[in-house]
């Protein structure tokens, strides 16, 4: 239904907006509206997320409080911010003061009645804000990405010239003063030459936040040239197939890696988010975690996941507390990961399809081989066997035993586990050995290695 | 198999987790009901009565895989027997500890037993005499632990079996019977 009016926006599985190249996330404002008051067609949208981009104005149902994320996906809308002809000034009146606050603007059409850059016709939306937020300040963000034109010029352009857009705009009162010359004469003259002082360290500290910007901008191409040369590599291995060597491939496997893992274009962060800093954060978090969780054989530590996190966010960083808050919140999504805690108080990041069953079967047939059943197994030697980093792969030995799985050996020669041989001794009877079965696989095992 | 001394070890004495304290319940209840069995199997057969913390047994040390029973397991083992009216405390600190493969009263009923055996009913014979003379010899009484005779003696006392009197150096003591 929304879609004959709005383009559709698509979102990630945790319900995060795919967002286009180069397009960052300014501000979100909870439970908006959107409506149209000069189609009568237009469908309402109630009480729903709004996200402004430097690209588009994004509205996300409210997925925290009803529906599947599948139904949300298809509802979810935008409005190119090119398609935006006109943001209206709010008009203060006594009336605004007690409703919602509300921004306006206009938005080119297409005859059909249809949201689209450069149509013949146009109408005016309206965004009326439930939440508590600060309207002008959001208006003041609209205008800015609105006037930035992002999504003409390249990335890096764009960025820096809404930057300084941004500097000029916050004191353009104050150097509009340098330019009329006055005499210095008397007490007048004094102040003024005071205030020229006042003005040339505004200056300079302008200046230097410019600096700082522009190194942000560059970070930026950073990330760009970074995705660029990915998609070269790309392109050049289906090119030159069957000439390239195996360690060639290896290498540019390894190239991609490095590139792949340099950032995050769009980092959630409290200046952008606020108040819904954590919900967008953990729904980032989701997406991100997929990859290195795979890698990792479908779980991963929370130690782990904060430094992959924090090196592909680059210089927004997050601290060890929003991480935990980040996957405390996914209980409320439908994410397809869970986080976990062990008994010995590891936590850990795992998909919500991982069984501890596959992993206990895999322990199992490692501690059965002849030489396990003679000498145990340490977590290190776990670890090289599942793949996975020592401290988890104890978590993993640790729960096997709990279930009665295995049992410990605690020498000098270290910590080691073995197969539970206690269910299988008859205490009756504690000569007897099975003719077959674990307990005679382990005598067999155990007497191959005294009679060497 | 191994042995000790004429005893035969079972085959999970080469197991090494058997000489770690297990952390897991159900695990644990198994493991220290083998330890149990063996510990009063084996001072069963070697007519051990006491054993110590604090001395190296060889029954808590398996030299050939390299493992010890450490004190905390050994006292966990202990404690269970003692719980089971197996064993006790000698002291205090948990140092010493008295086994008893036969209960008191089946000490007793094996005394009353050997007395009958050996037309005794109404005889006189001294502490030390049950224990090394010539009439227990190749029963097991023969060579039992003085303190654990005490008890045994003193539970049939009570149910006016014996009487017990005091001889004139302290450990000369003697018992009548009266069956």
């Amino acid at each position: 239904m929304a879609g004959k009016w709005l383009p559709a926006a698509e979102l990630t599985g945790s319900g995060r907006p795919v967002l286009q190249p180069s397009e960052v996330e300014c501000s979100f404002l909870s439970s908006v509206d959107l409506n149209c008051e000069d189609n009568t067609n237009f469908p309402l949208f109630k009480s729903g997320l709004l996200i402004l981009t430097t690209h588009r104005l994004l509205w996300l149902p409210d997925t925290t409080t009803a529906a599947a994320t599948n139904s949300a996906a298809a509802a979810a809308a935008a409005i190119p911010l090119a398609a935006v002809t006109h943001i209206f000034t709010p008009k203060k009146s006594i009336k605004n003061m007690f409703s919602s606050p509300k921004v306006r603007f206009q938005v080119s059409v297409t005859p059909e009645g249809r949201v689209a850059e450069r149509g013949s016709k146009s109408m005016v939306i309206t965004l009326i804000l439930r939440g508590k937020s600060d309207p002008d300040a959001f208006l003041g963000k609209f205008s800015e990405a609105w006037r930035g034109r992002a999504w003409e010029s390249s990335g890096s352009e764009a960025s820096s010239t809404s930057n300084s857009r941004q500097f000029g705009s916050t004191d353009g009162g104050s150097s509009g003063g340098v330019a009329v010359r006055m005499p210095v004469v008397g007490v007048a003259g004094i102040l003024r030459k005071e205030q020229e002082m006042w003005e040339s360290t505004d200056k300079s500290l302008q200046e230097a936040f410019q600096d700082l910007n522009a190194l942000m901008s560059k970070a930026k191409e950073m990330v760009m040239l970074a995705e660029k040369m990915r998609l070269k590599l790309l392109s050049g291995s289906n090119n030159q197939t069957s000439a390239t060597n195996d360690e060639e491939m290896g290498s540019k496997e390894e190239m991609q890696d490095w590139l792949l893992s340099v950032g995050i274009a769009s980092p959630v962060t409290k200046e952008s988010a606020g108040a819904l800093y954590h919900q967008q954060l953990s729904r980032q978090l989701a997406d991100f975690v997929k990859i290195p969780l795979e890698k990792a054989g479908g779980m991963i530590s929370l130690v782990d996941i904060y430094c992959f996190f924090n090196r592909a966010r680059g210089t927004e960083l997050i601290s060890p507390d929003d991480l935990l808050q980040a996957c405390s919140l996914w209980e409320k999504f439908d994410v397809p990961v869970m986080l976990r805690k062990f008994d010995s108080g590891v936590r850990v990041i795992q998909n919500k399809s991982h069984s501890d069953e596959e992993v206990f079967a895999r322990i199992k047939s490692l501690v059965l081989e002849p030489e396990a059943l003679r000498t145990g197994i340490s977590a290190s030697d776990a670890a090289m066997t599942l793949g996975i980093a020592p401290a988890m792969a104890k978590e993993h030995l640790l729960a096997a035993e709990s279930k009665g799985l295995l049992c410990r050996d605690v020498s000098p020669d270290g910590f080691r586990f073995y197969i539970n041989l206690f269910q299988e001794i008859n205490p009756d009877d504690v000569y007897f050995v099975k003719g077959h079965g674990i307990y005679a696989a382990w005598v067999s095992a155990a007497s191959a290695s005294a009679s060497r | 198999m191994q042995e000790l001394g004429d005893f035969k070890l079972p085959p999970f004495f080469n197991y090494p987790p058997y000489f770690t304290l297990q952390p897991v319940r159900d695990t644990r209840e198994k493991q220290v009901q083998l330890w149990k069995d063996l510990i009063l199997n084996y001072c069963k057969t070697q007519n051990i009565f006491v054993i110590g913390l604090e001395e190296d047994s060889p029954l808590f040390t398996n030299p050939v895989i390299e493992r010890s029973v450490s004190h905390e397991a050994r006292e966990a083992f202990l404690s269970a027997l003692v719980s089971d009216g197996r064993a006790e405390w000698m002291d205090k600190g948990h140092r010493k500890c008295l086994i008893l493969w036969h209960r008191i009263q089946d000490w007793a009923d094996l005394i009353l037993s050997f007395v009958k055996e050996n037309g005794l009913e109404d005889s006189v014979m001294t502490v030390e005499e049950i224990r090394s003379g010539p009439e227990s010899q190749g029963t097991e009484l023969h060579g039992m632990d003085r303190t654990v005779l005490m008890r045994a003696l003193k539970l049939l006392e009570h149910k006016g079996k014996l009487a017990i009197f005091k001889g004139t150096p302290a450990d000369e003591e003697g018992v009548k019977f009266s069956l």
